[in-house]
């Protein structure tokens, strides 16, 4: 998205009331000068023409998500705040691309690198801060870059791109972030921390040491107390040496020591500046028509780094601006690492003191460590390590300076049995928050901006994500807005679709899109990513989730056993006494003399004690025990077998009539098109079983309208239809829609198959799929659609390409023979004659 | 075989998150579990519901689903989770330098319980 070049608004056509509306220009497209817009914008849309200028070609963008960008779980897109439609929406002038260079406070305007000048009845100033670059030679050599903005994320991605050795200088929390991005993109990151614990500003000893632990398990090397000296290299960074005379090379290094107040333009302009743009309450400078917000700010001598104290000031600036002013009384921060897998919580001041006291828990074996410190019977400071449930809690109670002396013996557990345990504590934990406490970190929201957004009609979680933005970044909060909406409404929360299971906050269809948003490649990525709840997951959870990876990745993802029901583990149905049913495929139900001989062997020669015919026009071999199995199959393979899945989430049988060939009423060749149609699907895995039917004509013998996807043949053509289900609840069949060619038919079948794969929950099939979705959505898109029909089709196909090998030859030549086999075996006698 | 211990194989013949079966001539199957924290839990292979083989369900945690209904077996009591009810008698091992080790007293009981 590239702004830059674009003209002013031309000041003529500016509608009736624009001649009288003040001027407010803002230099900094950034995080801090959008929020104060937006704020300004929620009190009076109408007050002031406004003009933005960015240094950056970008519309405004979370900054603070750098770092999920870097690392692959986001794109660049997902973290814009405002995009363009946003500018336009509210006539706000954009001028991205070209910093604003001067500013003449006599004359009251601007100067932009271009040379464009813009008048200005107010001036907000929202620069940000810089990277600070630490002065050692080789500092300018190319290779070596900030980690500030998304070019210096491209540029990381680059040099990630080659792969190779990266140094990261700095290791607090955006250093931390940087390595572990260009970690996950394959390069060998040394982190360089001059201090002799990593975040020692955020962090204790013990929770810093924890932090290096688990670093360099995940094969970062940390060195600290390390000391730059140079940075060394010809034509770009090839290195960079230690005042200990060590050498650490490296194509690429990530300064990320520290941000300083970015003030050279108000310093310039002749502002009071101190270590920051010195503002009062309501956010106003030396001058009374400039104002300063965010990073680039000192106020009552403090400046900050963190988003949260940007969204108070932003707040203050706004009610200033339309005279009502509240003022800004500073703000208490708290810090997360936003480094999946590790939780890392720190609050107020740790660093002990007079008076001070500390309360530590320590549990080894989970990697947890909390301490809270207290002065006087109040929380001056929190570091939580490996569990950080109770952050929030912790920095309200420090924020309010509540008195905790009741508290305090079990203060260190959490909330939950600080308030006396229960089921009902997560809600009371959200009710003991004060209206100001954060909910959403990634978009700044309060627990009063939720409950407003509830008050104001959001009874479902999509609702309030999209009204408010709660929990719609990262989710990681989505349990807090869900208690939030059960406090506030009690029963009449709309109880939006279900979690997919006891592990997670998502539903289904959530965790589907987040997969492919996010890019997510493997069972443990998504649960680190999602925020599972438990180590590895349940029953329910992980054949979902190896299933949504399946069909998200065919081709690529690598299948986990572990993840799978035993039936498609062994790829036999278990009965209730533990043996097996072994179902081969008979295409289009039918068979030959050679296939019902090796059948009529495989039960003699295995003892089988039933055979029985199938609904789905198939032979059903019982009682196989699981050694047996792979003996079954290769018996079965060499007559050109191969297996049904009957015991799978998958394409079971294409159910036929004989049709024109035999059949007197026939109107089409049903049975060689339902064996057109399985030699397509089959070893397809899908959401639940999938069954098929071809019937001849509309006299329906092959009960093709209540099967999932069913065709009726008719003079004309072939009549389509679909969510059909001759279980617990029948149903019948939709129509579809008609076509008139045996390809047209195929196709169609595929779409649909592909359609109910990518759009359907785990286990649930189709019928229960298309009252949820509607029979419209399914005709829209399968339908009404031809371009996208014919995308879902060989979108199938191509997944086809890859599933359509038979299991049971796999196993029968030998592969994961341990499946099979015991581990040992024992005989008492030989126990008791060892003895 | 050492002493009270038997030797039985290596920790890594079981996948992570998985299982495999030790079969007692003359007494029950023994399902030996690895979680996915690594650790080695042995249960008597049947699930106190209606007697599903615990080996061939799903290991979570520290726990396994049986395949035939779904209960939850804790892998470290043996006992049902949640709702349901009854009990899986569990059998001390150990590992030690890799190698899984069974109690000899656990193996004769469950001969003679048979």
């Amino acid at each position: 998205m590239d702004f830059q070049g674009r003209t002013t608004v031309d000041e003529t056509d500016e509608g009736p009331s624009g001649a009288a509306r003040e001027h407010l220009v803002v230099i900094g497209n950034g995080m801090a000068g959008c929020r104060a817009i937006e704020e300004l914008l929620a009190r009076d849309a109408g007050r002031f023409r406004v003009t933005i200028f960015g240094a950056e070609p970008h519309v405004n963008y979370n900054r603070i998500m750098l770092s999920p960008v870097l690392a692959g779980e986001k794109t660049f897109e997902q973290i814009v705040i405002n995009d363009a439609a946003w500018y336009a929406d509210n006539a706000i002038d954009l001028i991205a691309g070209d910093p604003v260079i001067a500013v003449d406070r006599a004359a009251k305007t601007v100067t932009a690198r271009s040379g464009r000048s813009v008048a200005y009845d107010r001036l907000l100033i929202a620069t940000g801060s810089d990277p600070f670059i630490i002065p050692v030679p080789g500092k300018d050599l190319p290779g070596v870059i900030s980690f500030r903005d998304m070019n210096d994320v491209d540029a990381m991605l680059a040099a990630a791109d080659k792969g190779g050795d990266a140094v990261v200088i700095g290791g607090g929390l955006l250093g931390l972030e940087a390595a572990h991005g260009l970690t996950l993109r394959g390069m060998k990151v040394t982190v360089l921390h001059l201090m002799p614990t990593l975040m020692e500003r955020q962090l204790d000893e013990a929770a810093g040491w924890l932090l290096k632990t688990e670093l360099e398990r995940r094969g970062q090397t940390v060195l600290t107390g390390a000391d730059t000296a140079e940075i060394v290299g010809e034509t770009c960074v090839e290195g960079v040496r230690l005042k200990d005379g060590r050498l650490i090379p490296a194509s690429l290094v990530v300064m990320a020591v520290g941000i300083r107040p970015s003030t050279g333009l108000a310093r310039e302009a002749g502002l009071a500046v101190g270590r920051g743009i010195q503002v009062d309450d309501h956010m106003v400078t030396s001058d009374p028509a400039v104002l300063a917000v965010g990073e680039c700010v000192e106020h009552d001598g403090q400046v900050y780094g963190l988003v949260a104290p940007l969204w108070d000031m932003c707040r203050a600036l706004a009610d200033g601006l339309v005279g009502q002013p509240t003022g800004y009384r500073g703000s208490v921060t708290s810090t997360k690492l936003k480094v999946s897998g590790i939780d890392v919580f720190s609050a107020g001041d740790f660093s002990g003191g007079d008076g001070a006291e500390d309360i530590v828990l320590r549990d080894a074996s989970r990697g947890v460590y909390k301490r809270v410190i207290v002065k006087g019977d109040r929380i001056v400071g929190a570091v939580l390590y490996g569990d950080t449930a109770d952050g929030g809690w912790y920095f309200d109670l420090l924020k309010k300076q509540e008195d905790i002396a009741d508290l305090r013996d079990l203060l260190i557990f959490g909330q939950a049995f600080a308030s006396g345990g229960g089921a009902s504590a997560p809600k009371a934990a959200v009710a003991a928050l004060s209206d100001d406490a954060e909910i959403c970190g990634c978009n700044g929201v309060s627990k009063g901006q939720v409950v407003a957004s509830i008050a104001g009609g959001a009874c479902s979680l999509d609702a309030v994500r999209a009204t408010c933005k709660a929990s719609a970044s990262c989710g990681s909060c989505t349990g807090l807005v869900e208690n939030l909406l059960a406090l506030t409404l009690g029963d009449d929360v709309k109880a939006g679709p279900k979690t997919l299971c006891k592990c997670t906050s998502f539903t289904h269809s959530d965790v589907r899109r987040e997969i492919v948003e996010q890019g997510l490649r493997s069972i443990p990525e998504v649960m680190q990513a999602l925020h599972w709840s438990t180590p590895d997951g349940c029953s329910s959870c992980r054949p979902a989730l190896n299933y949504y990876l399946l069909c998200a990745l065919p081709g690529d993802y690598v299948d986990d056993q572990q993840s799978r029901f035993v039936n498609e583990r062994m790829h036999a149905n278990i009965q209730k006494d533990g043996t097996y049913s072994v179902v081969p495929r008979m295409w289009g139900g039918l068979t030959n003399p050679r296939e019902l001989r090796a059948i009529a062997d495989v039960v003699e020669k295995f003892n089988a004690p039933m055979v029985k015919v199938t609904g789905g026009q198939r032979l059903d071999i019982f009682g196989i025990k699981k050694e047996d199995l792979p003996a079954v199959w290769a018996d079965l393979n060499a007559a050109g077998m191969v297996s049904g899945h009957a015991y799978g989430k998958s394409l079971r049988t294409v159910k036929t009539c004989v049709g024109s060939e035999w059949c007197r009423f026939g109107t089409q060749d049903s049975t060689g098109l339902g064996v057109q149609i399985e030699r397509m699907t089959w070893g397809s895995w899908m959401p639940h079983k999938f069954k098929i039917a071809v019937s001849g004509c509309p006299r329906n013998c092959a009960e093709a309208t209540i099967k999932d996807f069913g065709v009726v043949c008719v003079d004309s053509g072939f009549e389509l239809h679909v969510g059909g289900n001759g279980g617990i609840k029948v149903r019948a069949t939709d129509f579809l829609c008609k076509v008139t060619t045996e390809q047209q038919a195929m196709d169609y079948c595929a779409a649909f198959t592909q359609l109910y794969r990518e759009d359907a929950w785990y286990l649930e099939r189709t019928a229960p799929w298309i009252e949820r979705v509607g029979l419209d959505y399914i005709k829209a898109r399968i339908v009404d659609d031809e371009v996208g029909r014919e995308a879902l089709t060989s979108r199938f196909l191509f997944s086809q390409s890859f599933s359509q090998d038979d299991p049971w030859a796999a196993r029968a030549a030998g592969a994961e023979r341990e499946q099979h086999a015991h581990l040992g075996e024992f005989r008492p006698i030989e126990i008791l004659a060892a003895e | 075989m050492t002493g009270d211990w038997i030797d039985i194989g290596a920790v890594v013949e079981i996948p992570l998150r998985g299982a495999r079966t030790v079969p007692v001539a003359g007494g029950e199957e023994i399902a030996l579990f690895r979680t996915g924290d690594d650790r080695v839990f042995a249960l008597v292979n049947r699930c106190p519901h209606k007697h599903g083989p615990l080996s061939q369900g799903i290991i979570h945690g520290h726990a396994v689903a049986c395949p035939l209904h779904n209960w939850r077996i804790s892998l470290e009591t043996g006992e049902a989770l949640g709702e349901d009810k009854g009990c899986v008698p569990t059998v001390p091992v150990r590992v030690d330098a890799g190698r899984i080790l069974i109690a000899r007293l656990a193996l004769l009981a469950t001969a003679i319980a048979a």
